[in-house]
């Protein structure tokens, strides 16, 4: 596949802010966890609150894992397939650490709350103080943890902030009836009921999102 | 060959339903047999069976040595103690296609006459064509007759995975998990034109006579092995035949008849290939591959739908797994990809993955340890939700 896979960057900081994401979700719901990797949340959300949990992955060999898991995954492309499922078919749609590398974040975007009642996504925060202060310092594109690959070979096309997240939904009308800034390990940080501060120490921004 | 395949001679396990078939082509058989093998035992509850459907020259014999050939069985890797269906925890049944020819009704079997009554002779080119639709009925009722209800798994490569889509579609409530391999929602015009080409080369045997080849105790030997060399190009891939035969030569035999034999040899895949034609008239009959290959030529499930495949599976429970093979050009990943994509149309609870291989559309009866693992785990999951108890 030519196409930048976000898979692997994903794959390696998976597991990061699963746990914030989780606590997003209602019991029993039905979730599409898209760019699922192995499957770890999906299993987690059938196993800890017996949600109807599914995934899609675009990478085959961790699709591959995931089924050979038992776990019910589908080979597909957030930017091509989410068109594909009829409207409200979930209660929750999840993109983990995903936003930033898919080809049209803005339509797949509405697809996931067409397709959803709400939407949970997580995003590596590019306005973070140390990627600021490298760009502004050494005048490189930055590498950071949570920003780790070179610029010629970054799968990451769509960097974007915590704030210009938050012009977006109001730009498309979504209701954020969630948010919050955590450090790169998942940690939840203290930053959220200041956006200017979330921008500039979160690592990375979750959000719960839904129609108006 | 001179004399009729052995296969009407063998008796296999088979049981006769005598309150008639109504076959889509309008023809009601008023007797239908189904030979099918089974291994493993069924619980207590009747839950955990799983129907395997076999593929065009497949047949029941799916994991025990075949009584024709002395071979192992079709899916020996597959299906057993241990192995990813596993008959430790499942029973598995196998049914003979209906139009088949190894014991289940099907051309080779005496015809009945108009009052019922059974003719001294056999069907041969008078069978009536039959669809996947009246196979999986056939099946259905063998699965009824064996006392279950509903189906932990339909599972089935190539037509096989016809027949599980047509299971999941048309019996949703007596399907908890359909496990359509290598497949297609409808028979391609490519599919449909190389089987076109094994039917002309059976016609063009002068063996055949009009296919009533059994009045002068003759088979169509030639042209069905033709059929078979085809079909069986179709099934490999480029990469797997050079991988296993390349450009090599081989002494030709002794015994040749083609005069354009340039210095004595011969290329090893035509000796492959006539190997596999010849092997394979001794196991098959000619009117029954002339009526499965046209069953599965009519094969188009989202045309029975309204032309919608999704209409299909609307509200299904049925979970789904469909798996491709990157070097099956016969039923290559798209096909699988939008049966995928109309299940998610549906709502669907489906699982889509594509095993990189270079061995072609055989794939799936090869040894494909990504493709069993797969098969292994997706069973697991599922026995997990279907409250199946752990090993």
């Amino acid at each position: 596949m030519s196409a930048p896979d976000p898979v692997r960057f994903l794959a390696k900081n998976m597991r990061v802010d699963l746990a914030l994401i989780a606590g997003m979700i209602a019991p029993r719901s039905r979730v599409l966890d898209i760019g699922c990797g192995d499957g770890f949340l999906i299993d987690h959300l059938f196993q800890t609150k017996g949600c109807d949990a599914r995934g899609i992955e675009i990478d085959m060999a961790q699709v591959t894992q995931a089924v050979a898991h038992g776990l019910p995954v589908m080979q597909g492309d957030a930017d091509t397939d989410l068109a594909h499922y009829p409207d409200d078919a979930f209660d929750y749609v999840v993109l983990s650490r995903a936003l930033q590398a898919v080809e049209r974040p803005r339509e797949v975007l509405a697809q996931m709350l067409r397709i959803g009642t709400r939407a949970v996504v997580s995003f590596p925060n590019f306005g973070h103080w140390q990627v600021r202060w490298q760009l502004l310092a050494t005048g490189r594109m930055p590498m950071t943890p949570a920003w780790d690959r070179p610029w010629y070979e970054t799968p990451n096309i769509h960097p974007c902030t915590i704030h210009d997240f938050f012009s977006l939904c109001e730009q498309e009308g979504y209701v954020i009836e969630r948010w919050l800034a955590a450090d790169d390990g998942g940690r939840r940080a203290p930053w959220t009921r200041f956006l200017m501060l979330a921008n500039i120490f979160g690592e990375q921004g979750v959000f719960l999102l839904r129609r108006r | 060959m001179d004399q009729p395949a052995a296969s009407t001679d063998l008796i296999h396990t088979h049981v006769t339903f005598d309150d008639g078939i109504a076959l889509e082509c309008g023809t009601t058989l008023r007797r239908h047999t189904v030979a099918y093998r089974t291994y493993g035992a069924l619980n207590e509850d009747h839950s955990n069976a799983i129907l395997v459907c076999h593929a065009l020259t497949g047949d029941q014999y799916v994991a025990e040595t075949h009584p024709i050939t002395g071979k192992p069985g079709w899916w020996e890797s597959v299906v057993g103690p241990g192995l990813p269906i596993d008959t430790n925890r499942f029973f598995v049944v196998c049914p003979n296609v209906l139009g088949g020819c190894m014991g289940s009704t099907g051309p080779l079997c005496r015809r009945e006459n108009p009052d019922g009554t059974e003719s001294a002779e056999p069907w041969g080119t008078d069978f009536p064509p039959v669809t996947v639709r009246d196979m999986v009925r056939a099946q259905k009722r063998l699965v009824e007759h064996l006392g279950i209800d509903r189906l932990f798994a339909v599972i089935g490569g190539s037509m096989g995975g016809m027949q599980a889509l047509q299971w999941a579609a048309q019996y949703p409530d007596h399907v908890f998990a359909a496990l359509p391999i290598a497949a297609a929602s409808y028979h391609s015009a490519q599919n449909i034109a190389f089987h076109e080409v094994g039917r002309q080369a059976i016609f063009a045997d002068p063996d055949w006579h009009n296919g009533r080849y059994w009045e002068k105790h003759r088979l169509p030997a030639r042209g069905l092995a033709v059929a078979r060399m085809c079909a069986h190009i179709t099934y490999l891939s480029e990469e797997a035949l050079t991988r296993k035969f390349g450009r090599r030569l081989q002494c030709a035999p002794k015994d040749s008849t083609e005069a354009i034999n340039l210095f004595g040899d011969m290329f090893e895949v035509e000796s492959y290939l006539r190997h596999q034609g010849s092997a394979f008239v001794q196991r098959f009959d000619a009117n029954s591959y002339l009526t499965i290959t046209r069953a599965m030529d009519y094969f188009d499930l989202a045309a029975d739908s309204g032309g919608d495949l999704a209409e299909a599976f609307k509200g299904t429970a049925t979970r789904f797994l469909l798996v491709s093979f990157t070097s099956d050009w016969l039923f290559p990943t798209s096909q699988s990809r939008a049966i995928a994509r109309a299940l998610n149309r549906a709502g669907a609870n489906v699982s889509f993955v594509e095993i990189p291989t270079d061995k072609g559309h055989d794939a799936f009866l090869l040894d494909e340890p990504d493709f069993h693992r797969t098969l292994a785990g997706f069973l697991r999951g599922c026995a997990m939700h279907a409250g199946l108890p752990a090993l």
